[in-house]
């Protein structure tokens, strides 16, 4: 469990914290937009920058080795965290959003043929609903939306009108951004192979809070992005299953991504070299793998813990707020709590909060369809990490209270 | 909190609650619409000319309280300018929100330098623009609708 006391211990490892803002020291609740850092993988940024710092791969020198070495360490660490069978199965990417549109660009591009089907659901982020929608435009395939309800929640009752011969990819966020829902997507998972059809997971939001293990959720691609993990930005990662990466054509084409290159033919690496294209973002690799150690040391179901009682408390100080409404109130939720008030604009709820130091955000978070639903422009979001306090969320309640009092 | 009550002073929040002339505007002979969709915030801007003065301004909409009481504030002062005052207005009001060594004196903005405010956040001042886009872009008769989230 973390006590207060390790929490000011822990909060000690990221120098961000300790800011002033408006005069007050800095309530960071804006971790599902991005975490924070900490000096543990500031630090290893720094190292290479400072001792290591070559081009990975077929360098033959000391420091492109160090470098080559560190670079595939951290896919190693990758593919650990989460479950993965082979290394060669975790690509890296700029995000989750590459990793999205790599897919669909891919594997995709290569298999889909019009009148075929993309499920994806009401809840998606416009980084899981774009590049299918764009793929449907060159192929003929169609975008099917898995409907949900109020509460935030899929509604999977009539599923099998939805998951059937024609759907091909079903593309499905683990944990909702805007809403915090966690999905149980295990069963999804089954049913879509049950009809030949893969299945892509968007664990952006879900990778931070919770272990995952693809190999026991079975799904056959698996995206996140390093920021939101405390890791840098710049850095994601795709995990795909060795069969299909293998029968998959490549992403971009240049250095590294291939075996030999002639005017009359080229041949191409096989995965994951295949879809890496390009020097690439070799720091924030490495800054990535020592995120994931950090998260290690610590203990993601302990974070998570804590991040589940933050959300507990902080749900039921807010609803003794006069005319303040939950936008998504699944059963089983993640560390994010997203609201409005009657008669004060989210965006005007995020510039009296800031004034106290504390960091929300305010708009549509990418969730636009999402949004629509629920008949509201935009939402105010908090959204909690392992390192935010009980205190903080009290000074959070009092900054709302201000809010309401102006706007009264 | 003070400098908080800098930026919403009571005439602002008093606007936003009870938006002056939100109302469409049948015999409107000019029109104009903005739009910043990443804000969500929107507003119908309707005004009617006659020999080159707006003789009613009215507008409907959504959007934060900086938007709304700006196009509520700003549909209040137009009534009875001429187009040239208008567009001068625009002019002066967006100076004294973005422009640091524009050498503006609040007074001559009247009411509408309630808004002086907003020049200490940056990220809000597409807010209180939208509305005086949407008046200028009406007198122009241009189509295409207004946005203030690329300025």
């Amino acid at each position: 469990m973390l006590t207060d006391v390790k929490i000011a211990k822990l909060r000690e490892d990221f120098p961000v914290l300790s800011e002033q803002v408006n005069g007050h020291p800095l309530v960071y609740f804006d971790n599902a937009a991005t975490s924070q850092r900490p000096k543990a993988v500031i630090d290893a940024m720094n190292h290479f920058y400072f001792h290591d710092n070559a081009n990975v791969h077929r360098g033959i020198h000391a420091l492109s080795e160090r470098a080559t070495h560190d670079y595939e360490l951290a896919r190693s660490k990758v593919q650990q965290f989460i479950g993965a069978a082979d290394a060669s199965e975790i690509i890296f990417t700029r995000g989750t959003t590459e990793s999205i549109n790599l897919v669909a660009q891919t594997y995709g591009k290569a298999t889909l043929k019009a009148g075929d089907e993309i499920l994806i659901s009401h809840m998606e982020h416009h980084a899981n609903i774009v590049p299918w929608q764009m793929l449907c435009e060159q192929t003929g395939a169609l975008l099917k939306i898995i409907p949900i309800n109020h509460a935030g929640e899929l509604v999977l009752d009539n599923i099998t009108t939805l998951i059937h011969a024609r759907t091909k990819i079903v593309a499905l966020t683990h944990v909702s951004n805007s809403l915090g829902t966690i999905n149980d997507i295990s069963s999804i998972i089954q049913q879509a192979h049950a009809v030949g059809a893969k299945v892509l997971i968007d664990g952006a939001q879900a990778v931070p809070h919770m272990s995952v293990s693809v190999r026991a959720l079975d799904c056959d691609f698996y995206c996140f992005s390093g920021h939101k993990l405390y890791g840098p930005t710049g850095i994601g990662i795709l995990y795909g299953k060795a069969e299909l990466l293998k029968h998959m054509p490549p992403y971009q084409g240049g250095g590294s991504m291939i075996k030999t290159v002639s005017f009359e033919k080229t041949t191409y690496q096989d995965s994951p070299y295949r879809f890496e294209a390009g020097t690439p973002a070799i720091a924030e690799a490495i800054g990535l793998g020592a995120a994931i150690d950090y998260v290690n040391h610590i203990g993601l179901d302990v974070m998570a813990a804590h991040e589940h009682a933050l959300l507990d408390y902080a749900t039921t100080q807010i609803l003794t707020i006069p005319g303040l409404t939950i936008i998504g109130q699944a059963a089983h939720k993640a560390s994010i709590l997203s609201f409005i008030m009657d008669g004060i604009h989210p965006h005007d709820i995020s510039t009296i909060v800031d004034k106290y130091g504390v960091a929300i955000r305010a708009g549509h978070h990418c969730t636009m369809p999402t949004m629509v639903f629920y008949q509201v422009a935009a939402t105010a979001r908090a959204s909690f990490a392992f390192y935010n306090t009980f205190k903080e969320v009290d000074i959070f309640v009092d900054a709302l209270k201000n809010a309401r009092e102006i706007f009264s | 909190m003070q400098n908080l009550r800098d930026l919403y002073q009571d005439l602002i929040v008093d606007h936003n609650r009870h938006p002056r002339n939100f109302h469409d505007m049948t015999d409107a002979n000019c029109f104009a619409e903005g739009v910043n969709p990443l804000c969500g915030d929107q507003l119908s801007l309707y005004l009617k000319v006659e020999n080159n003065v707006i003789v009613a301004a009215s507008f409907l909409g959504k959007g934060c309280a900086i938007s709304v009481s700006s196009a509520s504030l700003m549909t209040e002062w137009l009534r009875g300018k001429s187009c040239e005052e208008a567009e001068t207005m625009f002019t002066l009001f967006h100076d004294l929100l973005t422009d640091e060594k524009a050498d503006v004196d609040p007074t001559s903005l009247g009411k509408l330098a309630v808004f002086s405010g907003v020049r200490e956040y940056p990220t809000r001042v597409k807010c209180a623009t939208l509305a005086w886009h949407a008046m200028h872009a009406a007198l122009h008769d241009e189509s295409q609708i207004v946005s203030t989230e690329n300025e």
